[in-house]
């Protein structure tokens, strides 16, 4: 069997790839297929696919987050980055800005749906919170604090939509 | 209890009972909790962690539920003991490799495990025989709602439980379900399927978790968010895909039976006199083997073994459990000997 990509030398790699639910068979010589692993490290190559998720920020955001630390454990951004653990519970609150478009990244959701430490077992948005939302949304657009504006947004998207789900 | 008492049962996950025990072996539902104003685990001082460890163990001893819960500490264990409870899938790996301040509490049956400062300060597990998902959250909120009255946990409002690791934020839950999809693999539908669940947001493990590939055709699979939908859902959502996963295995059994019932009885019969007979054998090939026995007795080839002896089998044969019956240090090259012997005798009975 020869190498599907040069046509010239035999295959000695066999290759499953899954595009869209599509399964492609490969059958590779030696060098196509370092050639083809190659593009495939640059495109999914993340040894720690959370830290890659953090450096998707804009490196102006990086420089003034990396400074940023936790005043509670001392942990910095930047040490975050560095280990993808954060070092307290605190560090949400420090952090929060960077925090929360990160959270919406992993999980599609940056609110808390779910069982609270109190025992209740929803946590329904409390009834003047929207209010409350808008009003931080308003400052946070004339701050021009705009990732903060997005995560604000989608939070009263989030009331608003479970509302009308009757949540 | 001590640790060695354990040999002397099966383990919860490994009874093969329970609803779809033919396809799934178990079901497991882990909480990450973290006390409120201490560093996490890999951030905190020695002394803090020792700290978080008394108070934990200290709760622990308050909670009816937890009463017949033994606390090991893993500075007083050695390495074998170590690795025995990974086999067991009782403790992680990365449990397993710093010993300070770290803990682990085990109940009699093994149903309950709690991890204390592994990646979060609290990492709660309770695993049910069988497709059982359902029973196993029922058991471990009731647990952590009475660990949260005794402890002050790390939570807000807006993102709910906080833990090390931001894929855990929210609720801090992993559901898991263990199957074994022989002939998926041999039907070469799997990559069709696993893929499909990875666009699912699932992920799925080999046997012994994070990092593992599958072997023996053992795939775990589980959740990848935590945040933004209930516990409730997030177990709903598990347990429609991994209906579906069953059903998918049924068919795939139906067809290799209507289309290569021989081929299938030849590799179900040469396993089982394999196993039989060998008188050195890899945990790898033990596995492999063993799953294809596993098969054999779903399908009715197989009649004199029953699926709680070949389930034991899985694990009595893993590296640290042969060394724990024989209660000594054994080269590999002896334990391939020795796991030759115990198949055979187990299943020559």
């Amino acid at each position: 069997m020869v190498c599907d990509i040069c046509g010239k030398n035999p295959a000695t790699v066999h290759l499953t790839e899954i595009i869209d639910d599509q399964m492609n068979e490969l059958h590779l010589c030696e060098e196509c297929a370092r050639q083809k692993s190659a593009q495939m490290e640059s495109q999914f190559g993340l040894s720690d696919l959370l830290a890659g998720m953090v450096d998707f920020e804009k490196p102006s955001i990086d420089k003034e987050a990396d400074t940023l630390a936790c005043p509670s454990c001392k942990l910095t951004y930047a040490d975050f980055k560095k280990i993808g653990r954060l070092g307290c519970g605190e560090c949400y609150t420090a952090f929060r800005k960077y925090l929360a478009p990160l959270l919406k990244r992993i999980h599609g959701s940056s609110m808390h749906v779910g069982k609270n430490p109190q025992g209740g077992t929803k946590l329904a948005p409390k009834p003047d919170s929207l209010g409350d939302l808008r009003g931080q949304l308003q400052k946070a657009i004339e701050a021009e604090a705009f990732e903060e504006a997005a995560h604000l947004r989608d939070q009263i998207k989030e009331i608003e939509r479970r509302g009308q789900d009757g949540a | 209890m001590e640790l060695s008492d354990l040999l002397q049962h099966t383990s919860e996950w490994l009874k093969g009972t329970g609803p779809n025990s033919d396809i799934v072996i178990s079901s497991r539902v882990r909480l990450a909790r973290n006390l409120d104003k201490y560093p996490f685990p890999h951030w905190a001082a020695k002394e803090q962690g020792e700290e978080i460890l008394a108070k934990i163990d200290e709760a622990k001893g308050k909670i009816d539920f937890l009463k017949n819960t033994t606390t090991f500490k893993l500075a007083k264990m050695d390495n074998l003991d170590k690795q025995f409870l990974v086999e067991r899938h009782l403790m992680s790996h990365e449990h397993a490799q710093k010993k300070d301040s770290k803990a682990i509490m085990i109940d009699d049956e093994e149903i309950i495990a709690i991890m204390v400062n592994e990646e979060d300060h609290l990492r709660i597990q309770v695993m049910q025989s069988g497709f059982n998902l359902f029973e196993a959250w029922d058991i471990i909120n009731r647990i952590d709602d009475r660990l949260s009255k005794e402890l002050n946990v790390a939570f807000s409002r807006e993102w709910g439980y906080l833990t090390a690791c931001p894929t855990n934020t929210g609720t801090g839950m992993r559901g898991s379900v263990m199957l074994h999809l022989p002939a998926l693999v041999m039907t070469r539908q799997i990559n069709r399927v696993l893929a499909a669940i990875s666009k699912l947001s699932f992920t799925t493990r080999g046997l012994y978790g994070e990092g593992t590939q599958a072997t023996g055709n053992f795939f775990q699979i589980s959740n990848q968010v935590s945040l933004g939908h209930s516990e409730e859902e997030i177990i709903e959502n598990i347990n429609g895909l991994i209906k579906q996963i069953i059903e998918q295995e049924n068919q795939a059994r139906e067809v290799l039976l209507g289309q290569s019932k021989a081929l299938l009885e030849d590799r179900i019969s040469r396993s089982f006199g394999i196993l039989k007979n060998a008188y050195i054998i890899s945990s790898q090939e033990t596995i492999e083997l063993l799953s294809m026995i596993r098969l054999g007795s779903d399908l009715g080839m197989i009649k004199d073994v029953d699926r709680s002896r070949i389930n034991e089998l899985f694990i009595i044969t893993q590296p640290a459990h042969l060394q724990k019956l024989e209660n000594k240090k054994i080269t590999s090259q002896d334990r391939d000997m020795k796991r030759a012997e115990l198949v055979r005798s187990k299943l020559n009975q």
